[in-house]
């Protein structure tokens, strides 16, 4: 089976390649929305959870446990069943049911990014903030979180590269991502490895330049520090 | 123009003040030593509430700060602070870092503000410093900078919480000649300090805590010179040579 693999990855690539690179686009689009949308809602969450309203507190720490303590594929079942039942007036397609649900399970996660971004933050900021005569919220504004921001920026960006990859669970119901995109080629090919050698290599050049251009970024922000 | 009341902090089962009670009054200098864990620092940061007391009061120019209808905020514009580890804010610069709090606190339009600050970083030798960031000032310049800081809020009283401790060797004169300079001027000032040459020459008395109580108070003369009680004299054979 050996002797006709480069010729194989070659009639993949050639002949296959508007697929590989429609899925390509569905996975980059998929994920942009999720960590677009995941870091508003879980921005939101995390403001929660620093609340004094004792019940905002819990639900999102609860929520946060449990999203986070649950496989991702399950999550995507459950949306994909329930969304549509729960809310039929949106007639939701498929792809937004996976898409609101990617969303809820990034939004966990983008909750303890922004908490630990504040967390890191020396409490003597707010301390002398305070000491100043600011307000609690007024040092958050001011003094705080523009100093969380520089280390929730790069950890929303390691969160991309981990939804690209995540966004392969997807699959499951056919939204068109790269992985939806193998299982069709394979199909037609009747070949297995190769359109996935091939999927894996664009999965690795999407999140290695992602990766690259964050680590560049960072360095940037320290350097403005 | 400060009353403390029987003051009290826990910290879980620890009882780091254990009733203090004493009168703070307007131009004194007022030095608090004391070996480390004696509750230094918790007394001077109760007197703000950046530690809220757990029993006691603070009669800060007659307004009860410990009161939960006080507006803490307002009280403690007119507290300064300095703390051993600077606490300015790296992500602003030199020039923002005083002009911040006055104007977002509506003490002074933007312009004032500069205008006040310039002078102020003139005093204390960093007028060409006014548009770095804090990362590139040394520990000295940094100490120095926050002291302004505190200065043109134009408080009526001085915290110093240790505000030598974390500098090397050779930056440490300088801090102190501000600080020197500013009680000249009447500021009233609280200094938890190791420096006892420092306190002595400064002070206008001097505070020695010892498990959360101040176990002997005096003019710097009698308590270094002459202590009383058997901890200070501890405490003094120790870190006097």
């Amino acid at each position: 089976m050996f002797s006709n693999f480069v010729p194989n990855l070659v009639r993949a690539v050639s002949r296959y390649w508007f697929l590989f690179l429609e899925g390509a686009g569905y996975t980059l689009l998929l994920s942009a929305i999720t960590v677009l949308f995941g870091a508003v809602l879980g921005s939101l969450l995390s403001l929660m959870r620093r609340s004094r309203v004792m019940p905002l507190r819990l639900f999102a720490t609860g929520y946060v446990e449990v999203i986070r303590g649950t496989p991702l594929l399950l999550q995507l079942y459950i949306f994909y069943f329930l969304l549509p039942d729960l809310v039929p007036f949106l007639s939701l397609s498929k792809f937004a049911s996976v898409t609101i649900a990617l969303v809820f399970n990034s939004a966990a996660y983008v909750c303890e990014v922004v908490r630990a971004g504040i967390a890191a933050v020396d409490p003597g900021q707010m301390e002398a903030a305070r000491s100043l005569g600011l307000s609690s919220r007024q040092a958050m504004a001011r003094i705080v979180l523009p100093q969380a921001v520089k280390n929730i920026l790069p950890a929303l960006g390691n969160e991309f590269v981990t939804v690209i990859k995540e966004t392969s669970l997807a699959s499951v119901f056919f939204v068109g991502d790269l992985m939806t995109q193998y299982n069709i080629i394979k199909g037609s090919m009747h070949l297995v490895i190769e359109p996935l050698l091939v999927v894996g290599l664009i999965y690795f050049l999407l999140t290695f330049t992602l990766s690259k251009l964050i680590a560049h970024y960072e360095r940037n922000l320290q350097a403005s520090d | 123009m400060i009353d403390i009341i029987n003051l009290y902090k826990d910290f879980g089962s620890l009882h780091v003040l254990q009733g203090i009670t004493e009168t703070v009054h307007k131009g004194e200098v007022i030095s608090i030593i004391g070996p480390s864990g004696s509750g230094k620092s918790t007394f001077l940061r109760c007197l703000n509430l950046l530690e809220v007391p757990t029993a006691g009061q603070i009669i800060f120019e007659g307004a009860d700060l410990t009161s939960p209808h006080t507006d803490i905020n307002l009280h403690r514009q007119r507290m300064g602070m300095v703390f051993q580890h600077f606490n300015v804010f790296p992500h602003l610069t030199v020039l923002e870092n005083l002009t911040l709090a006055p104007v977002l606190l509506g003490k002074y339009s933007q312009q004032e503000a500069a205008a006040r600050a310039n002078e102020l970083l003139h005093k204390v030798g960093l007028t060409d410093k006014a548009q770095e960031h804090p990362r590139r000032l040394s520990g000295g310049q940094k100490q120095r900078l926050a002291i302004v800081r505190a200065l043109i809020m134009e408080p009526q009283v001085m915290l110093f919480d240790e505000p030598t401790s974390a500098l090397d060797p050779e930056m440490v004169g300088e801090v102190l000649a501000v600080i020197k300079t500013l009680v000249k001027t009447g500021m009233t000032c609280l200094i938890v300090t190791h420096e006892t040459g420092f306190a002595r020459e400064v002070s206008s008395r001097v505070f020695f805590m010892d498990e959360g109580r101040i176990a002997e108070q005096g003019s710097p003369r009698a308590l270094f010179d002459q202590p009383q009680n058997p901890r200070t004299q501890a405490f003094l054979s120790k870190v006097i040579y």
